[in-house]
């Protein structure tokens, strides 16, 4: 929000003019007065006073909680495509919505953005909101937050889900900040708890790096946002021809919005090597030795169809490169099977992998904490064992 | 130019331990050292410094209990030329809204920098949101995962910067000033001060601001200033402990052979 100064305001209505949701307006006495509730706070109208009268005052959006309604699930997009992060929110988001007796929706923003509307449809969304432009064809915070801000003080979602990706946990306390918003990160859970007649949205996380588990509420801001791990909930099944309500929305963007620009890609980085969406992870640790010892694991997750992720020691020697690491800095993962191979198990680790349907842990160390979350231990060398374990496989696939 | 880099005391999450009948902290014996987000923040805003033909003034600042003030000192006697700490029983149990908000009136009565710098996220909340919230008092742009600045042009207004994205790395440019919430890389070696550092620390200013110096109502701080409320904790559910195989190698993977064709994964 923006607090007007009015002894220094000479109602000469730039502010006005400038507004792209139409929030200020000049009162009886030729003062600008700013409408609490479309305001965006997205800072135009600072810039443009001649007489700096206007300055942020952000403050926590603390209305009538009543007038909102409707379960939001941000759609991220790649290229155009829906990110899995999305229909998986989409498939809880529908859990929520019955028990609030809400609608379920979804937002997808960018430049090419049709088909994935369609599809947030397939995966339940009665109502898609869509903002398409050029101008959002590559993710940048400023332009983003301010469209999604803008819905949001339009349409007053009572939740509003968004996945804990790079670019999600960039753009929710992005509108958190702007719309004065509680904000919670990183969510592994959600349901719902009823306080005082009214349902809220219960946000389940991990604290203290991964050794706590904390509830939390925002019982006073409207909507209710979280940013939820991908991979915590379950993809829905894709229905076809769902046919959901579309709503498109023209967001003006000012030029001053596009503080940033993106110059290029920077090559030479690896590119996603899949250990998220990989039913079968094979991660190796420091007990693995060497780089070239990596090639073990590359059998078995050839033999397996798996891919190979690693603990951070690996990544801060240069063995393999960030995409393979699993854990609360890199990845957090879900498999089917997960295998570690000489991995400790820090505390950060194990967060990264609580999800996993079977751990296997191999160790020489039989205390190693990595064997707290393993269904099965094996205590002894994985030079040893991972060689005897391929020879099975092997006389598998020749059999 | 002044650079501003946000620091936070935490305590070492490796040490942690979870009273398990309360489900809180054992905090006692459990070492604080200084976020190692914030330490590469910090870092990398004294390269940057090193590098310009301009003079730089370094501030750090965090807001925290007064036994946070050792967190400052060491950034101090890393290189940063200021250090404020904002501290006041008013301004506990805050979370991020009411952190940046606190932040926020700390920049306002120092009058504001050319370049904020803070941790990617601390490693006891891992929120990630304190940066880009504090943009948006600001009204400035935020830049998250920034893991190198490229280049500095403090003439033009701008910076560019490599940051991680989920698809990769991409370069930015973005205009002066900024908040930049950055991602340590994974060969990063901090710098350890020595004992003359240390000693030269000592010299350089560290103030304490409190409520009153940043005025505004007690409400908007603190617990009070909160939207987002921890209403309980509990220790991580264990899955209980799964089969323990020790012995021949061999042995062992038939073990896990087996297992592999119970879930599926290999063909029986």
């Amino acid at each position: 929000m923006i607090k007007i100064d009015r002894e220094e305001c000479i109602g000469c209505g730039e502010c006005v003019e400038v507004c792209p949701v139409d929030a200020l307006s000049l009162d009886s006495e030729e003062k600008a007065v700013v409408d609490e509730d479309t305001c965006t706070s997205c800072g135009l109208c600072i810039s443009t006073c001649p007489t700096n009268a206007i300055e942020t005052k952000i403050m926590a959006r603390k209305g009538d909680t009543s007038q909102y309604s409707g379960v939001w699930v941000f759609g991220e997009t790649n290229d155009g495509n829906l990110k899995e992060v999305g229909p998986q929110l989409l498939g809880k988001g529908r859990e929520l919505a019955s028990e609030f007796n809400d609608q379920l929706s979804a937002v997808v923003i960018g430049s090419d953005v049709k088909d994935a509307a369609a599809k947030c449809g397939n995966y339940g969304a009665e109502k898609v909101y869509m903002v398409e432009g050029e101008e959002f064809d590559q993710y940048k915070t400023l332009p983003f937050s301010f469209a999604m801000s803008q819905l949001i003080s339009e349409f007053k979602p009572r939740v509003v889900l968004y996945g804990a990706t790079h670019l999600g946990r960039d753009l929710a306390p992005s509108v958190a900040g702007r719309l004065g918003l509680g904000l919670t990160a990183d969510c592994t859970g959600l349901s719902i708890k009823e306080e005082d007649g009214e349902k809220l949205l219960l946000q389940t996380r991990p604290a203290f790096g991964g050794n706590l588990i904390a509830e939390i509420v925002c019982p006073n801001t409207r909507p209710q946002m979280a940013t939820v791990r991908p991979n915590v909930f379950s993809c829905p099944e894709e229905t076809e021809n769902s046919q959901p309500e579309i709503i498109e929305r023209e967001v003006d963007l000012n030029p001053e919005l596009f503080k940033v620009e993106i110059l290029e890609r920077l090559s030479g980085e690896e590119g996603e090597v899949g250990v998220e969406e990989a039913d079968v992870v094979i991660a190796g640790g420091r007990g693995v030795g060497s780089e070239e010892n990596f090639q073990l694991l590359e059998e078995l997750a050839d033999a397996l169809d798996g891919v190979v992720g690693c603990s951070r020691p690996i990544v801060e020697d240069g063995w393999l490169s960030k995409a393979h690491q699993v854990g609360q800095s890199g990845k957090t993962v879900s498999p089917k099977l997960y295998i570690a191979c000489g991995i400790s198990g820090a505390i950060q680790h194990k967060v990264g992998i609580r999800d996993s349907d079977t751990i296997i842990a191999i160790n020489k160390d039989p205390e190693a904490p990595i064997f707290d979350v393993a269904d099965l231990s094996v205590v002894g060398d994985l030079h040893e064992v991972l060689p005897e374990l391929l020879e099975l496989l092997g006389g598998e696939d020749g059999s | 130019m002044d650079f501003l880099v946000f620091i936070k005391q935490v305590p070492d999450t490796d040490e942690v331990k979870v009273d398990e009948e309360s489900g809180t902290i054992i905090r006692e014996g459990v070492p604080s050292i200084l976020n190692p987000f914030d330490e590469y923040a910090l870092n990398l805003a004294l390269r940057l410094k090193e590098g310009m033909e301009d003079e730089v003034n370094i501030t750090a600042m965090s807001m925290g209990p007064p036994q946070a003030k050792d967190a400052l000192k060491k950034c101090l006697a890393i290189g940063a030329d200021r250090g404020i700490l904002l501290s006041d029983k008013v301004f506990g149990g805050a979370d991020t809204w009411a952190t940046s908000f606190t932040l926020f009136k700390g920049v306002e009565k120092m009058g504001g920098a050319d370049l904020y710098f803070s941790g990617q996220e601390a490693t006891d909340g891992n929120t990630a949101q304190v940066g880009p919230e504090l943009a948006s008092h600001l009204n400035l742009s935020s830049m998250t995962y920034v893991e190198d600045v490229l280049d500095i042009n403090p003439k033009e207004g701008y910076l560019t910067a490599k940051k991680e994205t989920d698809e990769g790395f991409i370069k930015l440019k973005s205009e002066l000033p900024v908040v930049l919430s950055c991602m340590t890389p994974p060969d990063f070696e901090p710098k350890i001060p020595g004992v003359k550092e240390i000693m030269k620390a000592k010299n350089k200013p560290l103030d304490t601001w409190n409520h009153d110096d940043l005025g505004g109502t007690e409400e908007e701080y603190g617990l009070e200033g909160s939207e987002s409320q921890v209403i309980s904790t509990y220790p991580p559910p264990s899955k209980g402990p799964g089969e323990k195989f020790e012995g021949p190698a061999e042995e062992g993977a038939e073990k896990i052979f087996a297992l592999l064709k119970d879930e599926g994964v290999c063909d029986d």
